[in-house]
């Protein structure tokens, strides 16, 4: 057994974070230095925060440094917990209240044109980041997290689940790839998470261990909501089996990761985006074809943007509903090119004018002009003025330029 | 002598001394309430016969001009902050007057920065008895900590003009750094080898002081124009190697933020001066040094450009993201106080359009109006907010302090005053019950900008009407703290003793608040 654990972060461009090494003694009882900033302002209660923590875990002897640089008291309970784990084995698990709008859920067809990432071990982007307005926002335990720091980010982001108010955001987690990943769901699933997003698929067998360990979970604790699924295609045997995926249970959108895409298939990813043409449009055939969405990779350069819009109307051409984001700034040029164009919104006006016309007179065939309109195109419509109306289409004087509601 | 003394609550509820520094001051009345009605300063008039006929004023070296200009124990000497954190001139004045065996000085920046960290060594030693001006960094701390013999004693820009001007304070030696000069003291900012831009500062002092030194390190042949100081102002005018660094004209304030966060803020504020109505064809504004600021000068831009409108004039301390505005047609004029860096140095030099102004003009009380006033919108940053509107920019919440006054009571002017704040700051909220150090009176702030929403002022139905529709996010300053509180908890307060170190003057020259010693 270890005497010693440590956790977290702490230096001079450390910002909400702080560091938490436990050092287990014999005698001694407690001993609590708290290193910061704040200890003029929330030293007393950070102290007693931490000695209920190591209460909690049953620890008498122990000297405990928290080196901290403006941390909250979500970052603080994961850092020690993480500490004290890496120092005696332990199940428990020190969980403050969940946020009351955490207990929310989310609909299988909600907007989900941007999906934020954040690095889940980096809590100071968390913390505002639903203000942005993204539609989703992503707690990522795979690709940003450093190997070494994997054990404290899923402590991090089940506290952060629980403690972060995302202002409405779908509350989202990507887990490791499988079968490592499978573990994740242990700390995510009890914590009301609306949306898990599964790296590098290949097979709806991947598919469906996640859902058997997610309802062993729900069943152990008794939990009754649901827990939508977004498989990230990211090789070519991904784009090969994307429908087989598509169309496994609890899955509401395809993904396609372009970064290892490209590399698996042996190119680079250019901004023009030929080498991914035939993966890009296999994944939205599929995800169509299944009834589910189709998302498109993140555009990683996020000074140009400029080009992100032209990647976004690219995407939007080839029939994806949304993409990824790495940087807040992202998301208003995302919703703003994924909104449907004046045209759109106008021929979309006319057809539900045309659908509810021939609603009110009991006519069963819907047609504008001479025109027949069938029944999907009449469901487009009506998604059109959806997207329209949370889609951007709006002056900043308030003056909608399109939608009804 | 106690350093303050006879303590009265003012109009604002702040407990202040109403004698410091040996000298009776008046409690804060209410903003427009007090107006004082003598004559002003009278400096001692010069003859011309005093002076050499053929213009020739060189000497030496500082220490001659100083030596020359009568320096003794108890005097006031003042300078600029032109080269803000690059100043090597004012160091220097006090290590000549240690060596002079000078003693109980007092120092009258317009503003101090971290490079004038090495005078704490003369406040230790004597040589300066106390600061009257911006103290930040350093120096703030260690007023704050009550180590400086005098209160400290923080003016607005235009309260400095102000307190010069009408005799408040009496300047006995000017020492004003100008990029070039030549040999009778006509000097300017903007020609030399290290300029630093307009010398809208040193007006009061060389206008009002028993003797002026200029320093330079570019002496040109007469005339050295444009002459920003007149050489009939002048006294003396001294050689050095090198007057100051430009390069830290720039700092950390005038660059455009990068944090998503700060960016949503100023985002939000250009909408809402838009939405308000604000943002029209001839409009005039101000956006003060900070990142934020200056990002929103940026999205304003975009709502320009959107349009198809331009600006009148934007009032300066102004950087490249003002001066790109100028160039590019959309604005008619840039008014400049003090270049806050390189780029608008070279614009104020080659664009006619780029008008150096002074201080008196733009923001002094004492004048017959105010530029400021004139401003349709001022955007500033600030530490602390509280739910009654009033601002905090020079102290911490733990209270001490470490920001610089600068102009900002006298920004309070304009038609709407906004300021634009992180919500919180690690952890600490910045919306408080009660400000920490109170520098503008809540009538005096119209809105308030958070990445978590905009308050706006009650006191301002017409803003509240004007942006209601907006969609933008408008909140209850109360809805709001709850929000931030329920984050972060609710902080301690600061452990203040009750001893004064410094005052805050309200432009108008009474005392709004005290700032006193932290608990060590």
């Amino acid at each position: 057994m270890a005497k010693i654990g440590t956790a977290g972060n702490y230096g001079k461009k450390v910002r909400s974070d702080c560091k938490a090494t436990i050092e287990l003694t014999d005698s001694g009882s407690l001993q609590i230095e708290f290193i910061s900033k704040l200890e003029a302002y929330f030293g007393d209660h950070i102290k007693s925060l931490i000695e209920a923590e190591l209460k909690f875990f049953g620890i008498k002897n122990a000297k405990l440094t928290l080196e901290d640089r403006g941390s909250l008291d979500y970052v603080i309970a994961a850092r020690v917990e993480a500490a004290i784990k890496k120092a005696i084995e332990t199940e428990k698990e020190f969980l403050l209240d969940i946020l009351p709008q955490n207990f929310n859920q989310t609909e299988k067809d909600k907007l989900r044109r941007s999906r934020l990432y954040l690095p889940g071990n980096t809590p100071k982007l968390a913390l505002n980041a639903g203000l942005h307005k993204p539609d989703e926002i992503i707690l990522d335990l795979e690709d940003s997290v450093a190997p070494d720091k994997k054990f404290e980010a899923a402590i991090m982001v089940r506290n952060a689940l629980r403690s972060v108010n995302f202002y409405g955001a779908e509350r989202a987690v990507r887990i490791n790839q499988l079968p490592a990943g499978l573990q994740d769901l242990d700390h995510v699933v009890p914590q009301h998470v609306n949306l898990i997003l599964v790296p590098k698929t290949e097979s709806a067998d991947q598919i469906e261990a996640v859902n058997e360990k997610i309802a062993e979970i729900k069943k152990a604790r008794k939990l009754d909501y649901n827990i939508w699924l977004m498989p990230i295609i990211e090789s070519a045997l991904g784009v090969i089996n994307s429908y087989e995926i598509a169309k496994g249970e609890n899955v509401v959108a395809l993904a396609i990761g372009l970064e290892d895409y490209t590399a698996d298939i042996g190119t680079q990813r250019t901004n023009e985006g030929k080498e991914s043409f035939f993966a890009r449009s296999q994944v939205v055939n599929s995800a169509k074809a299944a009834k589910i969405q189709a998302i498109d990779s993140v555009f990683s350069d996020v000074n140009d943007m400029e080009a992100l819009k032209q990647n976004v109307l690219n995407s939007k051409a080839l029939g994806f509903d949304g993409m990824g984001c790495i940087h807040p700034r992202q998301i208003v040029v995302i919703h703003e090119n994924f909104a449907p164009t004046e045209k759109e919104i106008e021929k979309a006006q006319n057809i539900v004018a045309a659908y509810n016309e021939a609603k009110e007179k009991g006519l069963g065939v819907v047609s504008l002009g001479s025109k027949m309109i069938d029944a999907p195109v009449v469901k487009r419509a009506f998604r059109t003025l959806k997207l329209a109306d949370i889609g951007g289409n709006i002056e900043p004087h308030g003056k909608k330029t399109g939608g009804n509601k | 002598m106690k350093k303050a003394d006879k303590f009265v609550k003012n109009a604002a509820g702040r407990v202040v001394p109403t004698i410091v520094n040996g000298r009776e001051v008046i409690a804060f009345q209410g903003v427009g309430k007090y107006k004082p009605t003598h004559t002003g300063a009278s400096p001692r008039v010069p003859t011309s016969a005093d002076y050499p006929k053929d213009g020739n004023k060189i000497v030496e070296n500082l220490k001659e001009a100083l030596s020359k200009a009568g320096i003794k124990d108890g005097m006031t000497i003042s300078t600029h902050h032109h080269y803000r954190n690059g100043d090597f001139v004012s160091n220097l004045i006090f290590d000549i007057a240690a060596e002079l065996g000078v003693k109980n000085l007092r120092w009258l920046p317009s503003a101090a920065f971290p490079c004038n960290e090495p005078l704490i060594k003369h406040l230790e030693s004597g040589v300066i008895h106390h600061i009257e001006g911006s103290l930040n960094g350093p120096l703030g701390n260690y007023c704050s900590h009550g180590k400086m013999k005098g209160m400290g004693y923080l003016r607005s820009h235009g309260g400095r003009y102000r307190a010069i001007s009408d005799g408040e304070v009496h300047v006995d030696i000017a020492v004003m750094c100008a990029s070039a000069a030549d040999m009778t003291g006509n000097a300017n900012g903007i020609l030399g080898k290290h300029p630093f831009g307009p010398m809208g500062f040193t007006k009061a002092d060389v206008k009002n002081a028993d003797k002026t030194i200029v320093v330079t390190d570019t002496l040109i042949p007469y005339p050295c124009y444009p002459w920003e100081i007149m050489g009939s102002d002048v006294d003396y005018v001294v050689m050095v190697d090198k007057i100051g660094d430009p390069d830290k004209i720039v700092s950390g304030t005038t660059r455009i933020t990068k944090s998503p966060d700060r960016l949503l803020i100023a985002e939000y504020c250009a909408k809402f001066v838009d939405a308000a109505g604000i943002v029209k064809d001839g409009f005039c504004f101000q956006a003060g040094a900070g990142g934020t600021s200056l990002a929103f000068v940026k999205f304003v831009k975009e709502i320009m450009l959107k349009k198809g409108i331009k600006a009148r004039a934007i009032l300066g301390g102004n950087t490249k993201y003002q001066v790109e505005l100028l160039k590019e047609g959309l604005t008619d004029y840039l008014l400049e106080g003090q270049a806050f860096d390189l780029e608008t140095i070279k614009s104020i030099r080659d664009n006619a359009n780029h008008i150096a102004l002074g201080v008196f003009e733009s923001y002094d009380y004492h004048s017959k109006g105010n530029i400021a006033s004139m401003m349709d919108a001022i955007v500033l940053g600030s530490t602390e907010v509280d739910v009654n509107f009033n601002a905090n920019c020079v102290s911490h919440s733990d209270g001490r302090m470490l920001h610089g006054i600068g102009g900002f009571q006298n920004c309070m002017m304009a038609k709407c005053t906004i300021l634009t704040v992180p919500s919180f700051r690690d952890r600490i909220p910045v919306i408080k019950d009660k400000v920490t150090t109170l520098v503008a009176p809540g009538e005096m702030v119209d809105v308030i900008i958070t990445e978590r929403g905009i308050c706006i002022n009650p006191l301002r139905k017409d803003l509240i009407e004007a942006t209601k529709d907006s969609g933008l996010p408008i909140r209850d300053i109360h809805d709001l703290k709850a929000e931030i509180d329920a984050i972060c908890g609710t902080p301690a307060k600061p452990k203040l003793t009750n001893e004064a170190v410094a005052v805050v003057e309200w432009v108008d020259g009474t005392i709004l608040d005290t700032i006193w010693k932290v608990e060590q």
